[in-house]
């Protein structure tokens, strides 16, 4: 493995006052796998999310994402992160396209790539209809879409498949899948599901790495304490 | 560093020169010709206003200096000196206020500039201690009040000339600050007192940083000693920590 | 410049659709108006106390658009989804502020000509270009400052309290001299231009507070 990592983590911590979201985490991830990030609800999963995306900073520890320490070089690495976040990150007053258009501006990608999106997803029918008209379900397949707008080499996806039915999975799969050759960064609520497409595991416990390494190498015992 | 060194020497040096400061002003400085002994309190008070306004201008340099280096304890020093120039200028608007009632009949004068800027800096000020406390991410408070305070330190200035320029008729000043007009005696008396309450803003921000840094090492060594959540919740504050 | 107009059209475009923010400045300022003829019991001014009433109602006006500008960035994403994508962080400064102005300019295109058949005793038509002049230099010290405060404002609790807690003293040198420049102008026999004097207080406090503005509001979008 000289190949050098697309994620690496050192003692990472990160608080909020008093209350420590984050404390010396360490990861290294190889270009183009796939890390699952189990844990309960307020484990940390989407603190370490955010700070992967530079939206927050880490309080101590090394973080360099793409070979770019964070968050010095934050700017750097901006046009190549995806976040699909907690929440779609879409204004509800606007429509899907209007969203897509103005998000892909942003990031100076071209209009014809929001209607491939649009297409891709199976929303062009009712992509002119205010975000707040459509379903949950709509809603994260237009967040799929924002999140991979400007094709990026890392996806960080809270929950991808929330809210979506079998066959929206199908359709978000080229996407935000395994197919898309991008180093991933996961957590689901299943962990099986998430072991099923994943390389790597990293188990948090309030904030601490319960375990962290290969998904072959999972002590089933281990993830069952996990949820305890 | 730590705050209480040369606290003591200090606070015996500021009793000192307040002590005679407060001689020089009720023995020593000369009886004004047409207001009497009320007009003392000018000894008192224009001192209070200029240490508070030096102590907003001086918290939005401390404010800069977190910005700056992202290192929380500038914040603590920029909260303290504004938590204390708040105090004084408090102070200093009712020494203002007694002062125009006994010399011009009213509380209030319109017509006195800079005891309308002084108002309005201090109703700015005023809304820091709220602000803070609307924030509950301390770092995100942190941040936001010193970016608060360096807005209003520069506040202090423009808003002195746009007053100053709305009076038409400036009130006869019975004293200016520009020594000249100022007979002796009462020169001395006047920087002394300054030189006294400069000392006093001074040792109390040290006394408050002190207190403030002692109460921070003691929860970090019980945080060290003890896990997480051994410790009593933090109640939500206004000031750093 | 270019993601300052993305961001502009985006927030123009969330206007038209939402039609959150003008309208209720409009209706606020009329109803201000109509409150003023029967708290002054007059059915025309002029003079200094025009000026005041029409800086005053402007003003307050105003609050309700910077408690509103950052809103749809806190609460449905924006301020996440600007900060992820690869460009300067101060655009969102100034396609705000400049958002704002556009909003108060539309106010007044209303506002203004309703003041002058409803309160207004001299014509309005001799001081226009002066009035416009002033106005134009009072908005862009509410834009620039109404930007900053409602973005310090909108990461607080009970943020309708804090923006115009915050914003009101801040506000009281441009208030003094956007009166003081329109005071002349509304006179019965008023002058054309605006007093040199109180222009150039305004514009001083628009140059100061926009690069101080421009200097902070980087630390107020990091986390």
């Amino acid at each position: 493995m000289d190949q050098p990592p697309a994620i690496e983590l050192r003692g990472l911590s990160r608080h909020f006052g008093e209350r420590t979201a984050l404390r010396q985490v360490s990861l290294r991830v190889p270009p183009g796998a796939t890390v699952a990030v189990l844990g309960h609800n307020g484990a940390g999963k989407s603190t370490l999310l955010r700070i992967l995306a530079t939206l927050l900073r880490p309080h101590a520890g090394e973080v360099a994402v793409l070979g770019e320490p964070l968050p010095r070089r934050a700017f750097a690495i901006r046009g190549r992160i995806g976040l699909l976040a907690h929440e779609p990150l879409l204004y509800r007053d606007l429509s899907g396209r209007e969203n897509l258009r103005y998000q892909a501006r942003l990031h100076g990608v071209g209009r014809q790539r929001v209607e491939r999106l649009l297409a891709a997803v199976g929303m062009e029918a009712r992509a002119d209809e205010p975000v707040r008209a459509l379903s949950r379900g709509m809603v994260q397949r237009l967040a799929v879409c924002r999140a991979v707008l400007h094709e990026p080499s890392v996806l960080l996806l809270d929950e991808p498949r929330a809210n979506l039915d079998p066959a929206a999975g199908e359709l978000v799969e080229p996407l935000i899948g395994r197919a898309t050759g991008a180093t991933r960064v996961l957590t689901s609520h299943d962990p099986e599901a998430a072991l099923a497409e994943a390389d790597l595991v990293l188990g948090l416990r309030q904030g601490r790495a319960a375990f962290a390494g290969p998904v072959a190498e999972l002590d089933r015992r281990r993830l069952a304490e996990l949820y305890a | 560093m730590i705050y209480g060194r040369g606290l003591r020497g200090l606070a015996l040096v500021t009793t000192a020169t307040v002590t005679v400061a407060l001689a020089l002003v009720f023995f020593y400085a000369p009886l004004d010709a047409d207001q009497g002994f009320i007009q003392k309190i000018f000894y008192i008070h224009v001192p209070l206003a200029i240490v508070s306004l030096g102590g907003f201008v001086f918290g939005g340099v401390l404010a800069v200096g977190h910005l700056r280096t992202g290192d929380r304890r500038w914040d603590m020093r920029s909260y303290v000196a504004i938590h204390m120039a708040l105090i004084f200028g408090i102070a200093g608007l009712l020494s203002g206020s007694i002062w125009a009632k006994a010399s011009w009949g009213h509380w209030w004068v319109w017509n006195e500039p800079t005891l309308v800027s002084f108002l309005i800096v201090l109703l700015l000020f005023s809304t820091y201690q709220p602000l803070r406390f609307a924030i509950e991410d301390p770092e995100r408070q942190a941040r936001y009040a010193s970016v608060f305070t360096i807005v209003a330190a520069a506040f202090v200035p423009l808003n002195f000339i746009a007053v100053r320029l709305a009076q038409q008729y400036v009130h006869p000043r019975v004293l200016t600050l520009s020594g000249g007009n100022l007979p002796g005696s009462m020169a001395l008396t006047f920087y002394v007192s300054l030189i006294g309450i400069v000392l006093l803003y001074i040792t109390l921000w040290r006394y408050e940083m002190a207190a403030k840094s002692a109460r921070m090492h003691i929860r970090r060594l019980r945080r060290s000693l003890l896990d997480d959540e051994a410790l009593p919740a933090m109640k939500r504050s206004a000031a750093p920590s | 410049m270019s993601t300052v107009l993305t961001v502009l059209r985006k927030d123009m475009l969330l206007e038209l659709r939402s039609l959150e923010t003008v309208p209720a400045m409009v209706l606020f300022s009329i109803a201000t108006f109509v409150i003023f003829h029967f708290g002054l019991n007059r059915a025309t001014i002029d003079g200094q106390l025009a000026a005041g009433v029409l800086t005053v109602t402007l003003l307050f006006a105003a609050l309700l658009g910077v408690n509103r500008l950052f809103v749809a960035e806190r609460e449905q994403g924006g301020f996440d989804a600007f900060l992820l994508a690869p460009v300067d962080r101060s655009a969102l400064l100034v396609a705000k502020a400049a958002a704002l102005f556009a909003f108060l300019a539309m106010l007044e295109v209303v506002a203004v000509p309703a003041f002058g058949v409803l309160l207004l005793g001299p014509s309005l038509g001799p001081p226009l270009l002066g009035l416009i002049a002033v106005l134009a230099l009072a908005d862009l010290a509410l834009a620039v400052i109404g930007t900053l405060v409602s973005a310090i404002a909108v990461q607080s609790r009970a943020r309708d309290l804090i923006g115009p807690l915050i914003g009101l003293p801040l506000l009281i040198p441009a208030l003094i001299a956007t009166a003081r420049a329109a005071g002349p102008l509304l006179a019965v026999h008023g002058s054309g231009s605006p007093p040199g004097k109180w222009v150039a207080v305004l514009a001083l406090y628009d140059l100061v507070f926009a690069l101080l503005a421009y200097a902070v509001f980087d630390f107020l979008l990091e986390d």
